[in-house]
């Protein structure tokens, strides 16, 4: 299961629709408590995919290491990612899993149809190597009146 | 010298965050670090033995692939080896 607040939800529902027709993508910090990601703060980062935007992402390593240390300072961990799918399905594809690596962890996708945020799935990546990784469905629970 | 594990691999480090491996390159101390925890070899690198391409290495601020001597550059105890897979995808 994916644990975050309702504000982190909307954050990063509306981070897809401020980026629209592009890709938008960040990383979710918090920690794994019994097999349940539980986000605690989000970070927008941004899409390197200049060249096609509007159906790739990438985040720089640079930004990213930027990223795990800012988690470390705070005690938390990578525990997922999200991007945004515009006019498209939040279903994972056969680029989302070929680039995937990070194993245990949340890849939140976002439908954004004509600039609106629509449907937000999340997909666990599980396995234990590049050889056998695979995308399971994973229930979001959001958080009502929880301190973003 | 510290290398940081990402979250996916620590899995294979016990938990650890970052292990204290020694060697006088890069190659060397991730070498160390595969003989320590066996199981990241396969995670780190491919059937050939290559580093995968998907595994950034930074060597405290500089990705190797852009230092002269990429993975023989020579380390220091000092010195922190970042290991961050990619981070990409679409639709």
């Amino acid at each position: 299961m994916l644990q975050l607040s309702f504000s982190d939800y909307e954050t990063l529902r509306t981070h897809g629709e401020q980026t629209y027709p592009h890709e938008c993508c960040g990383v979710l910090l918090g920690r794994v408590v019994h097999g349940v990601n539980q986000v605690e703060q989000i970070v927008p980062a941004g899409n390197t995919r200049t060249d096609s935007a509007h159906n790739r992402y990438s985040i720089s390593p640079v930004e990213l290491i930027r990223i795990q240390r800012q988690a470390r300072a705070a005690s938390l961990d990578i525990v997922g990612f999200y991007h945004s799918h515009p006019d498209h399905p939040a279903q994972w594809s056969k680029t989302d899993l070929a680039e995937a690596h990070w194993l245990g962890c949340s890849y939140l996708i976002t439908r954004i149809a004509k600039g609106k945020a629509e449907d937000t799935n999340s997909f666990l990546l599980t396995g234990t190597t590049e050889e056998d990784k695979r995308f399971q469905d994973q229930p979001i629970e959001i958080l009502i009146n929880q301190p973003a | 010298m510290t290398i940081h594990i990402p979250t996916p691999l620590r899995t294979f480090t016990a938990g650890k965050e970052s292990v204290t491996a020694h060697g006088s390159t890069v190659a060397a101390a991730l070498e160390t670090l595969v003989t320590q925890h066996p199981d990241l070899r396969k995670n780190l690198f491919d059937p050939e033995g290559k580093l995968r391409s998907f595994v950034n290495l930074y060597l405290n601020e500089d990705d190797i692939r852009y230092l002269p001597s990429k993975e023989a550059t020579p380390v220091k105890d000092s010195d922190e080896l970042t290991i961050i897979p990619s981070i990409a995808g679409g639709r």
